[in-house]
């Protein structure tokens, strides 16, 4: 469980952080907390010999929120997430996502630009930018270019990043809707065997607008488009429900680990995107 | 004399002695990180040392290239089995009586197997080179399952030869290590045949691990001048290790020092001997430095001693009211490559011949077969004494398959069949001679506490509301009386390694009055600083603050067999009360000599000894002590000195009554346990806030290894949970709040009357747990179901009754 040698760089702003990135190409890393990178490469699954560590770039830190519009530093840590009541305010999700990421010691450390920008099926934060519509920015060499949460992921630890890009902040719009991220896992510290994240929007007693994504139950994070659409101009009734559960599962394909075979996966993640259907609703 | 005075009561208290809850002296040192381990050790000039280990569960080796490693700047050495075979250490010997590989010589047997041993100047550069070793490996057929094992043609240890008998008598088969049998398997199965009722089940109780959180490691120091061995480990048993290490070295046995420094925890994971101690003693006298050579956690999950791994098959027949007549009980042991479990010599499958449990049986039977597959080596008793997990989760699953053949509560069925009070002492079909219990007492106790009439109606009213559509969660409760058997073990059929079991006590008193004991046991945890003083300050009357206990340093402790299987209190603990006694017999002539009586005519009260019959007539403990180092007394040699071997005539039986109650989610398979009520009853009880720690920790561990905790292997045996993701170790998160509770029936054998804990509450909690789960299916059908619980199990056995639609 010991890496293999590597430089360690510490730049002090996006430019310096940049021109190692395109110095050293493949053979260089951003790093942000390090609990996603630095057990790959203590497990010798990642050699990263120029370690870029981005915790003295401020610009990548804070959160501010202005007319609506949220704007997340990519080096905002998950417990500041938790922490910021006005955060709280504008886009409830989040505090309630960020409590069922890992164990407040990693969530002291790691950041939500990590997070989504890891690319692990397992990680809890892309799911939920799906649901809220979020933006990541991107900077690189070339200038800065902007990407929908929901267009960003590719396959398994594959994103539509440039190995040359540095993700500086998310932006997502303040979000009245009613609210749920629902999350099954084997114990704290753990990754989702299902997890869901639902937004509804309710104007009289019908759903005007919907939003659901899924964590781990695919090699991406899934929106599920289909199962907003099941919902909306409805009750979310019994049937409702059903139909954008069925829709939802149409929409992944989960693997067999040791939380279970994919029969059990089906099955969970049909409670457990019902369950936050029904508890984001009760919120609407 | 009036024995009620506040002034008494005063010195009593301040003895600290049984029965108070005396705080941890160790926990000062613990809570501020001032601890010292293995791993805080650093001499100059040391070097590191870490394994190359097999990737595959079983492959010949073709070749080993490490050329490139020595390459390496600072790398100093790479050992393989053909540098330690002219040393005839490539192989060594398991305390199962088989050897076992210390370097991989011509074949791996399990993944993680160690290959070769890197020798660096530090640990990242040992990383480093451990990547640098070319092995060349050729795969061969692997064998996970034993009972596939068995049956098939590939010979995984080549080394034996397939006729031979092995330590414990005759091998079946090339894959077979042993047939070990008790009991009357004729008579049993008459009785069984011709019972009003039979009911059966075969159960797996999986491959888990022990998994303390500091892994296993050493630092070796072999000094040329002097030729002096040092060995810092966790050893839980550190004189064994000195004994092994002589015998194996040729180095003479006071030449080696084995010293076990704090410990992190040790669950039976620190009993073994292995080849990382081998190679680190060997490259530290080839290089002539000190050599440290620590586990990581993956280490530790795959390849250092695992526990369990038993796939177990019952027969239990009843009369029409429920009386049990007779249990069968056969076990196939899956012990890994080599059959390095860590038992008592004559007991090949520990005390698993206490499968017999709280119940009075009146014949059984017990055959187990143990055999080689491609998994790690092991099969240590975690947190039990012996198997004696394996035997309680048998025979409290095997009660609760009885109970639902005869449609019976299973408390009662329990009650029907417990031994009664007054058949103790009571002899087991099985050979066990348990001390003392009082089982009706403990089970009522318990049943009334948690309201068991109540639970069972709001179970009911449950079952109901779920077969009308109203909740998806069903109630389950779990019981489990368990008997532990403790202490091992009297020297006439007790012994590792044929070193007797006995442990012992050295207790000096200095002139003014405080003392030192030393014993060799090694706590790991268990409090014995704080409580082995307190045996001592109740025996001798010195304050326990003013009694340094010392363990695990084999230059300065007696011999002892060290700590696992409860034994501490048992047997070092009665050697501590013993050498005590020493003590006050001497302390006794002293005082009556300063007093100018005769001996008889003084008696010892608290902290001294009194005139019998003028107690303004005294000398304390601290004037004794001090008279025995300053005045010539005629007829008693000089100092206060005393030494104890205790070998135990018996074993002890803790036993308890644990009731879990617990709610099932039946769609994800969630389990939440609303209540846990444990009562204990250790006989005398010498710090009630310690038993409560351990009683605390050990229900820990048990909810771990019902509800998820295993070592997975997949068919080509890789390990599937060689870290802490997957491996369960449960947190305060997912830890109910525990009840605690007690009786109290002392050990009739022992100096005082106590039986040991630490382990009661994972050999009683494992059953209790997984029978709540099982409990909250039986309802709708369920007989039994294999343990981990964990959710996708759960939920299997939910849609296996058809309760998903
Ligand atoms: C025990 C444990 C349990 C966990 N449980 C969960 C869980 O339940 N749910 C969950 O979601 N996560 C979990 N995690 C992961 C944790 O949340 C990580 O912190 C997170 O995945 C990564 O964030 P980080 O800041 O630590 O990123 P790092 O580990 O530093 O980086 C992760 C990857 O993202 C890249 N990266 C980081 N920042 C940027 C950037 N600004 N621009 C471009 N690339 C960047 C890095 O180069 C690296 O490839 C767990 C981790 C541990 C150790």
């Amino acid at each position: 469980m010991i890496p293999a040698a590597f430089e360690y760089h510490r730049p002090a702003d996006i430019r310096g952080a940049l021109s190692i990135l395109v110095e050293h190409g493949d053979d260089a890393r951003v790093l942000a907390g390090g609990h996603s990178l630095i057990p790959m490469m203590k497990l010798r699954m990642a050699d990263v010999p120029h370690l870029i560590d981005l915790q003295d770039i401020s610009s990548l830190k804070g959160i501010t929120i202005e007319g609506g519009r949220i704007t997340i530093g990519a080096m905002t840590t998950q417990h500041e997430l938790i922490t910021n009541d006005a955060l709280h305010a504008a886009a409830p999700l989040l505090r309630e996502a960020a409590l069922q990421i890992a164990d407040p010691q990693v969530r002291y450390m790691g950041t939500i630009g990590g997070n989504v920008a890891n690319g692990d099926p397992g990680n809890d934060m892309p799911g939920l930018m799906q649901c809220l519509d979020a933006t990541f920015t991107l900077e690189g060499p070339n200038g800065t270019r902007t990407v929908q949460a929901r267009d960003f992921y590719e396959a398994a630890y594959t994103t539509d990043r440039d190995d040359a890009e540095i993700l500086t902040h998310i932006s997502l719009d303040a979000t009245t809707a009613g609210y749920a991220y629902e999350k099954q896992k084997r114990k704290i510290g753990d990754y989702a065997t299902a997890a869901c994240a639902v937004l509804i929007t309710k104007e009289n007693g019908v759903v005007t607008s919907a939003s659901v994504a899924m964590t781990n139950l695919s090699d991406v994070p899934v929106f599920s488009e289909a199962a907003a659409e099941a919902l909306i101009g409805g009750t979310c009734d019994t049937a409702a429900v059903k139909a954008a559960v069925a829709a939802a599962l149409a929409d992944i394909d989960p693997t067999e680990d040791n939380r279970g075979p994919v029969k059990f996966k089906m099955h969970v993640a049909g409670v457990i995107i019902a369950r936050a259907i029904e508890r984001a609703w009760s919120r609407a | 004399m009036n024995d009620m005075t506040p002034e008494r009561d005063a010195r009593v208290a301040n003895l600290k002695g049984m029965g108070c809850s005396r705080k941890r002296v160790e926990d000062a040192r613990f809570t501020q990180g001032k601890g010292n381990y293995v791993d805080d050790i650093s001499l100059p000039g040391m070097l590191t040392g870490d394994f190359v280990r097999s990737p595959y569960a079983h492959a010949r080796i073709k070749s080993i290239n490490t050329e490139a490693a020595m390459a390496l700047e600072g790398v100093v050495a790479v050992l393989t089995a053909q540098d330690l075979a002219p040393l005839s250490l490539h192989w060594m010997p398991t305390l199962a009586g088989d050897k076992q590989m210390v370097l991989a010589d011509g074949k791996v047997l399990f993944q993680g197997q160690e290959v070769a041993f890197v020798v660096a100047k530090d640990r990242y550069i040992a990383a480093d080179a451990i990547e640098l070793v070319e092995v060349e490996y050729e795969e061969l057929p692997v064998i996970v399952d034993p009972i596939k094992s068995l049956q098939s043609d590939v010979v995984l240890r080549e080394d034996l030869d397939p006729k031979a008998p092995g330590a414990h008598g005759p091998r079946k088969h090339h894959n077979h290590i042993f047939t070990w049998e008790v009991g009357d398997e004729a008579g049993t199965n008459a009785v069984i045949d011709d019972a009003d009722v039979v009911a059966e089940a075969s159960m797996y109780y999986h491959r888990t691990h022990p998994c303390p959180l500091e892994p296993c490691g050493c630092v070796a120091s072999m000094d040329k001048v002097n030729g002096k061995l040092t060995l810092w480990g966790t050893f839980q048993a550190p004189h064994v290790v000195r004994t092994v290490a002589s015998l194996l070295s040729g180095i003479e046995e006071h030449n080696i020092r084995v010293v076990s420094p704090d410990i992190g925890g040790g669950f039976g994971n620190k009993v073994g001997v292995y080849p990382g101690y081998v190679c680190s003693i060997v490259a530290s006298i080839v290089t002539g430095v000190p050599v440290k050579w620590v586990e990581d956690r993956m280490d530790n999950l795959m390849t250092t001693a695992f526990a369990r791994d038993y796939w177990m098959t019952g027969k239990i027949s009843a009369t029409k009211e429920g009386k049990i007549t007779g249990l069968h009980c056969h076990v196939t042991a899956d012990h890994g490559a080599f059959d390095a479990c860590a038992d008592p010599t004559k007991f090949p499958a520990g005390f698993m011949n206490i499968c017999t449990g709280s119940y009075d049986i009146p014949i059984a039977y017990l055959g187990v077969d143990g055999v080689y597959t491609n998994k790690a080596p092991g099969g240590v008793s975690y947190r039990c004494s012996f198997r004696v997990t394996e035997a309680v989760y048998f025979i409290e699953r095997m009660i609760e398959v009885l109970a639902i053949e005869m449609d019976m509560d299973p408390a009662e069925l329990r009650r029907i069949n417990f031994i009664k009070k007054e058949q103790f002492p009571y002899q087991s079909a099985l050979g066990w001679e348990y001390d003392s219990g009082d089982y009706h007492t403990a089970w009522d106790k318990a049943l009334k506490a948690v309201d068991y009439d109540g639970l069972r109606k709001e179970q009911a009213e449950r079952v109901e509301a779920f077969k009308r559509g109203e909740t998806r969660t069903l109630m389950g409760i779990g019981l489990s009386f368990f008997t532990e058997i403790v202490g091992a073990g009297p020297v006439k059929n007790c012994d590792i390694l044929g070193m007797g079991m006995f442990d012992s006590c050295e207790i000096r008193i200095h002139p003014t009055g405080s003392a030192i004991a030393r014993l060799g046991t090694i706590s790991q945890g268990q409090g014995h600083a704080t409580t082995f003083a307190q045996i001592l300050a109740s025996e001798i009357g010195i304050p326990a603050d003013s009694i340094t206990i010392e363990e695990g340093d084999t230059d300065t402790a007696p011999y002892g067999l060290g700590t696992y299987g409860s034994r501490s209190t048992p047997v070092a603990g009665a050697a501590t009360a013993m050498a005590g006694r020493k003590i006050r017999a001497k302390a006794q002539m002293i005082a009556a000599y300063l007093l100018e009586v005769h001996d008889d005519d003084v008696e010892f009260d608290v902290d001294r000894f009194v005139v019998k019959g003028a107690p303004e007539r005294f000398k304390t403990m601290g004037e004794i002590a001090y008279a025995a180092y300053n005045q010539a007394i005629p007829g008693i040699e000089p100092g206060l000195e005393a030494v104890s071997y205790y070998d135990p005539p018996n074993m002890t039986y803790p036993f308890g009554a644990y009731v879990c109650v617990m709610d099932i989610d039946v769609d994800t398979g969630v389990t939440d346990i609303r209540r846990f009520y444990a009562l204990d009853d250790c006989g005398t009880r010498i710090n009630p806030m310690v038993i409560e720690g351990q009683i605390h920790g050990g229900l820990t561990e048990a909810l771990a290894v019902a509800l998820g905790q295993e070592i997975a292997y997949d068919e080509m045996g890789n390990v599937k949970t060689g870290t802490l993701m997957d491996f369960f170790l449960p947190t305060a998160w997912e830890v109910p709040n525990y009840e605690t509770d007690h009786t109290v029936t002392p050990s009739p054998h022992h100096p005082i009357g106590a039986k040991g804990v630490g382990e009661s509450p994972h050999v009683g909690g494992v059953p209790c747990f997984s029978n709540a789960v099982q409990d909250a299916f039986r309802p709708f059908g369920n007989r039994h179901t294999n343990m981990p619980h964990d959710h996708w199990r759960i939920w299997q056995t939910a849609n296996a009754l058809g309760l998903h639609h």
